[in-house]
């Protein structure tokens, strides 16, 4: 077979069928949009009780992680997440989502070596290079306030 | 040898099969074909890699009674699956009082552990010898791709693990009907790049083997 790596990636290409990209765009912004009005809905109920707006802020995510961990135990969400895309995965209940689901995975290895060690095996990236990114950021801003 | 075709002198043949199968598979065009079909792909244990065990037991199990064969006739078994050291295998055949031999060749598994068999009872050092694979799809993914409950979209041109077991055995002793191999061909390597781990389809389809008439 005289094929070089160039012309069998166009030919695994050409024979693989594509994304319906417009259809998971058009279902990503649905879904996306629709657990951000979600999130401006509980906002909004919230705002109903006596709690101040720092501790609704902080509340809002916490339910929607919370909504997300329990339809990830129940085998909904991935279900949901299949036709949402990034709808699902951008928004807080991907995170959650990713978390919840590797716990489950690795529950039967144990609590430590199994749930521990790999509660984070895909949300892992994220915490890492969030923190680093925040910690960078950080640095910045603490010298532009003393500049400016 | 020729060409790198090995060619069998005595021919051995098969004297039985099984395959089993969950009920994915049951839904496809292969469902008749099937010895047993699982409903419940967990197969009542607490983890994939048991029920991926307990498949590859069932279709050696099946086998051995399709040929009439005790375990005392089978002289070895090639096994292989997809997880790590082979512990589907490993913990499949573990009741049985067989020796075992570990072969870990991906989706080639099957033929390679036939191709073993084949030889080793086409050169006379075996009267009967099986050749047993098996894959599952949740253990598959777990090991290779993403937990089950991920929110993730498969691409359209995923490949899908099947969830099932087979096994064959080789023998000299098998009736003059049975189907029988004549020639090995083993493939070689040929890494063209492919990198996605939901499309291994790509990664295998390029190998190498000239087949002569």
């Amino acid at each position: 077979m005289s094929v070089s790596k160039n012309e069998y990636d166009k030919m695994a290409k050409a024979a693989s069928p594509d994304s319906p990209v417009v259809l998971n765009c058009i279902k990503a912004f649905l879904f996306g949009g629709g657990i951000c009005c979600f999130g401006e809905l509980l906002f909004f109920l919230y705002g109903l009780t006596s709690l101040n707006n720092d501790k609704i802020k902080i509340l809002v995510p916490i339910t929607i992680i919370i909504i997300t961990a329990i339809i990830t135990a129940f085998g909904v969400f991935d279900n949901i997440a299949r036709h949402a895309g990034a709808g699902t995965v951008v928004p807080i209940t991907g995170f959650a989502n990713s978390v919840v689901c590797s716990a489950m995975e690795f529950k039967n290895q144990g609590k430590i070596m199994g749930v521990g060690a790999n509660i984070f095996s895909i949300a892992g990236p994220v915490i890492l290079f969030g923190t680093a990114a925040a910690t960078v950021y950080g640095v910045i801003y603490w010298f532009v306030e003393r500049v400016f | 040898m020729n060409n790198r075709i090995i060619t069998l002198k005595n021919k051995p043949r098969i004297l039985s099969f099984a395959a089993v199968a969950g009920k994915k598979e049951a839904e496809g065009p292969l469902f008749n074909l099937f010895d047993e079909v699982y409903e419940d792909t967990k197969m009542g244990q607490e983890s994939w890699e048991k029920a991926e065990s307990i498949l590859q037991k069932n279709a050696v199990t099946k086998a051995l009674q399709k040929g009439s064969l005790k375990q005392s006739d089978a002289d070895i078994i090639f096994a292989g699956d997809l997880l790590n050291q082979c512990t589907g295998s490993s913990f499949g055949i573990k009741d049985f009082d067989i020796p075992y031999a570990g072969v870990y060749g991906a989706c080639s598994t099957m033929a390679l552990s036939l191709c073993m068999a084949a030889m080793s009872v086409d050169s006379g050092y075996c009267n009967t010898a099986l050749a047993v694979t098996s894959s599952h799809f949740c253990s598959a993914e777990k090991q290779f791709r993403k937990p089950l409950e991920y929110g993730g979209q498969r691409p359209p041109a995923a490949q899908w693990t099947v969830t099932g077991s087979g096994c064959v055995a080789v023998s000299k002793n098998a009736n003059k009907n049975a189907p029988r191999i004549e020639k090995l061909a083993i493939g070689k390597i040929r890494d063209l790049g492919i990198t996605d781990a939901n499309n291994m389809g790509a990664a295998m389809a390029p190998v190498d083997v000239k087949i002569e008439p």
